[in-house]
């Protein structure tokens, strides 16, 4: 198979180690202190990177695009860590990586990016991003990404893509219940929404690293500002569910008594 | 009079999914709800069976079926999903949120020019509008959202409502859509056997397996072969569903001593799922939010830790056991004989 041309989108989220509190501002729902949170690639979108840098190594002379619709400052930010995995072209729209934003917004601002890349051959074209995002969640993005670029070949929650010297692909999707659907597409263009995949974030690499700060500083310097207005979507109230419980702790009690105790619960 | 549309698609038995009942109850209610009329859409290779079993609902039924519509592909779904939607000139479309629509159904909303929000938790009517409810950031907040536009393709997560009962003779009204154009095909499933599998979504309760099963012991070894006998013994005798934390799938991935069943699909949290259990019980796991936030729909909660400050001692669990797992394992283990 000749080289190939993998657009991967993904965004920023907030690292999930943080607490996170919604809050009803002027523009609508966000988080509390948005800006301030530390941010990360979104797991499942980094998932596809660094799948997307491993299959364009084997076939050379691809290239890899990361689209990201996200605040150029903190999208920066997390560039100078993830810069350093994998080489890619990093294409910006400089609008919100909010949850709160509707998904077909959002489609509608990535898939007006990915029409703009110079040398992009969408004959060619791997659409690659996470299945779901940690922060909308809602896993319809990539899906309507692909519509609106005449994409119709699609696959979600994939773990492992399979490319054949004739050109088909083999792609394993997730299912119901811990199984897999496997199945045959004949060729590009097709869309990937990715879960975990196979491989383990790439070790960090200072030289990929700078090539790539260098190559896309004036991709987030010039980033223009994303139109998201035109969604009817209301969210009347955001709110975080009173979750903490009155946890009894049971210790200094013999291993058989709480044995008994848990069967019991069990069996109730 | 504006239409709610219910689609549904048929498992390999021809039946419908539970789930798909559930979303029937929620779109029943809805145009009830809303004073539109109800329609039901169903996809698969055979569909009158699937028919039968909700004619009650007294909807018209659509149905696209064939050999071409068997298997889930979202090219051949979306173009029979967008058949019935024009057919019925849907409004509202809402569906269950099953692996094969929540493929599929997303193009929909850019086929009609309409929009689309997934996995709801919740549908009404409040004020003669449909309102939704999901969960954002990982099932940290749930939002109850509206929306101007139409049509509004829906599709509602699993336990959010009552199954739909009420079979009856159904007549369908087929609509013929071609899909020769389609590229892909689908070569088959690949399935652990009943016994193997150890991810059970219909389980009442949840066993959480963490890192700490693989780690050194009080006797400075690791017991990973006891880790194994001791996680597997208990899911045989209460065929309970496995989880497990990142840190322990993450080591599997890495070649390490390992626990030989798990898998990236066990993985509980906010990169893994979030499942529906009864009752969950967590081992060897330190509780930590990136995992607990997975516990959302996970009715009564205990967990076995030897560390007294865990995580879920922080009001993450109902009861925190401290004591060594390994042993509370084996002696509950006993007890189920
Ligand atoms: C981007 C991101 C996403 C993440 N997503 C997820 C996710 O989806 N799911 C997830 O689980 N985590 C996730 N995490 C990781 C999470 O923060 C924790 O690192 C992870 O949950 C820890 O797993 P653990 O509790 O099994 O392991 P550890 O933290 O190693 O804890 C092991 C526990 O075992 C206990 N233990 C050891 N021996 C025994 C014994 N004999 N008996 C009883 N207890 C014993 C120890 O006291 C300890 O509490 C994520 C992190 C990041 C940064």
């Amino acid at each position: 198979m000749s080289e190939l041309h993998i657009v991967v989108c993904g965004s920023i989220v907030p690292d999930p180690l943080q607490t996170l509190a919604p809050m009803e501002g002027p523009t609508g729902w966000a988080l509390k202190n948005e800006m301030m949170l530390p941010a990360v690639l979104d797991p499942w979108a980094g998932h596809a990177l660094y799948e997307a840098a491993a299959l364009a190594k084997k076939h050379p002379g691809s290239r890899v695009w990361l689209v990201s619709l996200a605040p150029k400052a903190k999208l920066q930010q997390v560039m100078m860590a993830v810069s350093q995995k994998a080489p890619f072209e990093l294409v910006v729209a400089d609008g919100p990586a909010s949850g709160f934003t509707d998904s077909f917004e959002t489609a509608r601002v990535l898939a007006g990016a990915i029409k703009g890349i110079a040398g992009l051959d969408t004959g060619k074209l791997l659409l690659f991003g996470g299945w779901q995002s940690a922060s909308r969640g809602s896993g319809a993005v990539m899906q309507m990404v692909g519509e609106m670029l005449g994409v119709t070949e699609q696959f979600q929650g994939v773990d492992k893509l399979t490319l054949r010297d004739d050109g088909s692909m083999e792609v394993k999707e997730r299912v119901e219940g811990g199984a897999y659907q496997i199945s045959v597409v004949s060729g590009a263009p097709a869309v990937f929404g990715w879960a975990t995949g196979e491989l383990p974030e790439p070790p960090n690499n200072p030289q990929i690293g700078m090539q790539n700060m260098q190559k896309n500083m004036p991709a987030l310097m010039q980033a223009k500002p994303a139109d998201l207005s035109g969604s009817g979507l209301k969210l009347s109230a955001v709110a975080v569910p009173q979750q903490r419980r009155e946890t009894r702790v049971v210790k200094d009690v013999p291993v058989d008594d709480m044995a008994r105790e848990i069967v019991e619960w069990l069996k109730a | 009079m504006s239409t709610v549309l219910f689609l549904a698609h048929t498992e390999c038995d021809a039946t419908l999914h539970k789930s798909a009942l559930e979303a029937l109850t929620a779109a029943k209610g809805l145009a009830e709800g809303l004073g539109h009329t109800l329609t039901v859409g169903i996809i698969g290779a055979d569909v009158a069976a699937a028919a039968d079993s909700v004619a009650g609902c007294g909807a018209k039924i659509y149905g696209v079926s064939g050999p071409g519509f068997a298997d889930a592909r979202y090219a051949s779904d979306l173009a029979a999903a967008e058949a019935v939607a024009r057919a019925c000139e849907a409004q509202i479309i809402v569906a269950p949120a099953t692996s094969r629509f929540s493929r599929a159904l997303p193009g929909l909303a850019v086929r009609l020019e309409g929009r689309v929000d997934t996995h709801l938790s919740g549908l009404d009517v409040v004020g003669g509008q449909p309102v939704a409810r999901r969960w954002f950031y990982r099932q940290r907040m749930e939002g109850t959202l509206t929306r101007s536009e139409r049509p509004w393709v829906l599709t509602l997560d699993s336990g959010c409502a009552v199954p739909f009962s009420g079979a009856g003779k159904a007549e369908v009204e087929a609509l013929s859509v071609d899909v020769s154009s389609v590229r892909t095909a689908v070569s088959g499933l690949e399935c652990p056997s009943a016994d193997q599998q150890t991810i059970r979504p219909d389980a009442r309760v949840l066993l959480v397996a963490g890192a700490g099963w693989t780690k050194k012991q009080a006797d400075g070894a690791v017991h990973v072969d006891v880790a194994e006998e001791t996680i597997l013994n208990f899911l045989t005798a209460t065929k309970s569903s496995l989880g497990s934390s990142k840190s322990l799938v993450d080591i599997s991935g890495e070649g390490h001593a390992v626990i030989s069943f798990l898998t990236h699909m066990h993985q509980v949290g906010q990169t893994g799922s979030s499942p529906r259990h009864a009752k969950g019980l967590s081992t060897c796991c330190h509780g930590e939010e990136p995992h607990v936030v997975g516990w959302r729909f996970i009715g009564e909660r205990r967990a076995i830790n030897t560390d007294a400050g865990c995580g879920w001692a922080q009001g993450k669990c109902d009861v925190l056991y401290v004591a060594d797992a390994f042993a509370v394992m084996k002696k509950v283990n006993e007890l189920l004989g």
